[in-house]
């Protein structure tokens, strides 16, 4: 009794919740993104290494910026970050699309050595700067990593309890659901959007409508490559503050790929998802237990995610499966 | 305005050495429906789909409304105001009526108004007396629903001549006598139709002309009002062409397999056999001739054990003259029970062997289970492997190389090859000769012909009635699944075949 009453004790406070959000918002971006690009018919499972690129990418920029500024302007630095990070994050997503759409290589061998390769790449990178930087054996972005962890003035600090759970977080947290909620609003209600889920779900249907079939691929495949990246950067950003930690990320960008089956690729689910699996990912933190013990509770999310496919999969309504076309190349058909 | 929706000038095609096409012109005016008429392989569909950008002609001219044109692309065929129905529809599962219509379609806004869209929609369905709920999914949907969203999609996107391939090929009496209403109600509006069919009755009754291909080369175009199925049929299959096919007389037939009323559903559920019953004899090529899916592909799966069914399929074993039931046995029963099948089926490389693995490893899949526990037996496959190399003479780098880097005519040998190295009883093959060169499909005949003279019961499926005629002993056409007569190959002529290969029994107006 006393042991649920602790976790119960836990898991209700307002930092919890903070936690739980803040866990979330990366896997987010990261599920937003791979949804968008799964609708294509991409199983893009470069998404983790693709967020590490975007993560280097944002300290990059905010690194060249500062190094050569005395008293760098915080905003600035935003836009450095924002635009190196999304840079790298499509520099990966361009080579996944390179070699699956137009080399129409094997998308699960491609996705899985992006993702090494993206880790690699962001640990070299980071490992570097923090050489270069020197004394402290660490680099700091402190300025622009401050400019990112600014919370929403007034609302979050006047309005108790609201305030803290709504309120207090950068503008990445707020961009995250504003680009899930408009992905689920173009997918479902714009034209361009009908057309993407029809190249996912059969290529050669929506080739013989006339739908460019590999510009969709390619638009969705980058696009969702970038909006991932953004959660590379809110990691090493508002999480981290600016700071680099090899491996750092660790497993959240899987956990983003479980989060799309999760959210049975509804961009507007994986919302109140990624908050779940935030408040999962750190539950073990909250359980009155052994360091061993808790480990168990670090495969919560997953074992959530097994359970959604299974239950998915006994109901087989076709709306909850994934695109029927998805991880296949498409060839236009020949005699 | 100008009278001709489409014309097309001296089109050829050539796949190859393979003339598809030869020097094909035909028209279709506004407000006509035009048949295109021809046996399997007689370039129909490769012209068709010329016209809707698939492929590009070789040679000739392509004009619309009176200006030449050139279509490259199905984009371009669908500026023109070109609408292809194909046979295999390409719809969006998930998807409503009303999306797959509007798909890939620049709206006035990007934005989606479904309310607009469906009204717009809606006035197409009446205008022209269709029957379809817009917001249903397609997967909900009869094949008969999936073809009319086909249709409706490509009238929203302005269409003026619609090629449909075989429209009534999947559907039922009811429904075919619907669609008509709905072409005749599309011609009362000045769209050009062109349609595919080998359903003569149907030709009669819905067409106002009938163009007819055959092999490749273009026949003549005739008025359906002075067309009769006779003499459609004379112009469809031709004169007969002598190819000096050995037929060696039957020796001492037996009877090695009795089918009765064998009657079995397709994935539609509608009837792809139909009250089947024959026998086939040991020592004799029984040739089975008809359009192309006609029940052939499932007759001879239902033998081998891979579709279920009512009725009787029985084997007399030729020595012990004992009888066995295959009907609702799986192949592994049917081999174990010591009746020896051999099939080569009309997908070579899809049912009939690994495409990645060589040889050996295509000999294996017969043999696999004969070696001891655990390990596989490789010394057997792979002599025997050698001995089909050399006996049959297929080109190949080594034994191992992939079969399916092999041409057709290589692919065929070695699947034969490997049918008859089991010393089949009876030995079914379909299509045994498509898509070969003429020296490999005489290689094969004369096969055919050996395992006939040890004593096999022979079943050949085929296209090609100059072979059929030639190569067989008897044969029996099929039609719309019912076997509409068993003939003597020797005495028979090329018009009693392809009339019997168009005489349905009951269905469709008939």
């Amino acid at each position: 009794m006393n042991f649920l009453w602790a976790v119960f004790k836990g898991i209700f406070s307002v930092t919890f919740v903070q936690k739980a959000i803040t866990q979330g918002i990366p896997m987010l971006f990261g599920a937003t993104g791979e949804i968008i690009t799964e609708k294509s018919g991409n199983l893009n499972l470069g998404i983790p290494g693709i967020m590490y690129m975007g993560a280097i990418g944002g300290l990059t920029g905010a690194f060249i910026y500062e190094n050569g500024n005395e008293s760098p302007n915080g905003l600035l630095g935003i836009v450095f970050a924002a635009f190196f990070c999304l840079l790298f994050s499509l520099l990966g997503a361009l080579i996944y699309s390179v070699l699956t759409i137009s080399l129409r290589a094997n998308q699960n061998v491609t996705g899985l050595a992006l993702t090494t390769f993206g880790v690699g790449f962001g640990n070299f990178l980071g490992g570097s700067f923090s050489k270069i930087t020197g004394t402290a054996g660490q680099i700091t972005v402190y300025a622009t990593g401050q400019a990112f962890r600014t919370k929403i003035p007034f609302l979050s600090d006047h309005l108790g309890p609201v305030g803290d759970i709504f309120f207090s977080y950068g503008f990445l947290t707020y961009l995250a659901i504003i680009i899930a909620l408009l992905a689920t609003w173009f997918l479902t209600r714009t034209r361009a959007g009908l057309n993407l889920r029809a190249v996912g779900e059969n290529s050669s249907a929506a080739d013989a409508a006339s739908i460019n079939v590999t510009k969709y691929k390619y638009l969705a495949t980058c696009i969702g490559g970038m909006i991932s990246g953004l959660g590379g950067l809110y990691f090493v950003m508002e999480y981290l503050g600016g700071t680099w930690q090899n491996n750092g990320f660790g497993d959240r960008g899987w956990l983003a790929v479980a989060l799309v089956i999760f959210a049975t690729w509804k961009p507007a689910r994986a919302i109140w998802g990624s908050i779940l699996f935030g408040g999962l990912y750190i539950l073990f933190a909250y359980v009155p237990l052994s360091q061993s013990m808790q480990e168990i509770f670090k495969m919560l999310p997953y074992l959530v995610t097994i359970l959604v496919l299974v239950v998915t999969s006994l109901q087989r309504k076709k709306e909850n499966q994934p695109p029927a076309g998805l991880g296949l190349p498409y060839f236009r058909e020949e005699r | 305005m100008y009278e001709n929706a489409i014309e097309l000038k001296g089109i050829c095609k050539y796949f190859g050495k393979v003339k598809a096409n030869d020097n094909v012109s035909l028209t279709v005016k506004k407000g006509e429906i035009l048949s295109l008429l021809g046996e399997n392989g007689s370039g129909k569909t490769t012209l068709m789909n010329m016209l809707s950008g698939i492929y590009f002609p070789d040679k000739g001219q392509i004009f619309v409304d009176g200006t030449e044109v050139t279509i490259r692309s199905p984009k371009d065929a669908y500026l023109l105001g070109i609408g292809m129905i194909h046979q295999h529809f390409k719809l969006i599962d998930i998807f409503t009526a009303a999306e797959n219509i509007i798909l890939g379609m620049d709206g006035k806004s990007a934005v989606i108004n479904m309310k607009e869209v469906l009204e717009d929609i809606q006035k197409l369905i009446d205008r022209y007396g269709f029957q379809l709920d817009l917001n249903k999914k397609v997967y909900d949907m009869s094949v008969s629903e999936k073809q009319t969203v086909e249709i409706i999609k490509m009238l929203y996107r302005g269409a003026n001549l619609l090629i449909l391939d075989e429209p009534t090929a999947v559907l039922t009496p009811q429904e075919t006598e619907h669609l008509f209403d709905v072409l005749r109600n599309m011609r009362k509006d000045g769209k050009g139709i062109i349609i595919i069919t080998h359903k003569l009755h149907e030709v009669l009754a819905i067409s106002d002309r009938v163009s007819i291909l055959r092999k490749g080369a273009y026949i003549g175009t005739v008025n359906t009002g002075e067309a009769t199925e006779n003499s459609l049929t004379e112009m469809m299959v031709g004169e007969k062409v002598s190819l000096n096919i050995d037929r060696p007389k039957p020796k001492d037939p037996k009877k090695l397999l009795e089918v009765k009323n064998l009657t079995c559903l397709n994935k539609y559920g509608v009837k792809a056999l139909d009250q089947v019953s024959f026998t086939a004899m040991g020592g004799e090529i029984l040739g089975i001739a008809g359009i192309a899916g006609s029940g052939q592909k499932e007759l001879l799966e239902s033998i081998a054990g891979l579709q279920p069914g009512e009725g009787s399929i029985l084997f007399t074993d030729p020595e012990s003259g004992r009888e066995e039931e295959l009907l609702g046995k799986d192949p592994l029963k049917i081999k174990n029970m010591g009746v020896s099948l051999a099939f080569v089926p009309e997908d070579r490389l899809g049912m009939g062997l690994v495409g990645d693995m060589g040889m050996p490893g295509n000999m294996m899949i017969r043999s696999y289970r004969d070696g001891k526990p655990i390990m596989l037996e490789q010394k057997h496959p792979r002599e025997l492997a050698e001995a089909i190399k050399e006996k049959l003479e297929v080109v190949t780098p080594s034994i191992s190389y992939p079969v399916r880097r092999l041409s057709g005519g290589n692919v065929q040998k070695v699947l034969v090859g490997r049918e008859i190295a089991n010393a089949p009883k009876l030995l079914m093959t379909a299509y045994a000769v498509r898509g070969l060169d003429i020296n490999t499909s005489y290689s094969i005949y004369h096969l055919l012909n050996e395992q006939k003279e040890k004593g096999v019961a022979v079943i050949y499926v085929g296209e090609d009635l100059d072979v059929l005629l030639e190569l067989s002993d008897r044969i029996m056409v099929m039609c719309g699944g019912q076997v509409s007569g068993i003939v003597d190959a020797r005495t028979t002529t090329k018009e009693e075949v392809g009339l019997l290969m168009t005489k349905h029994r009951g269905g469709a107006g008939a």
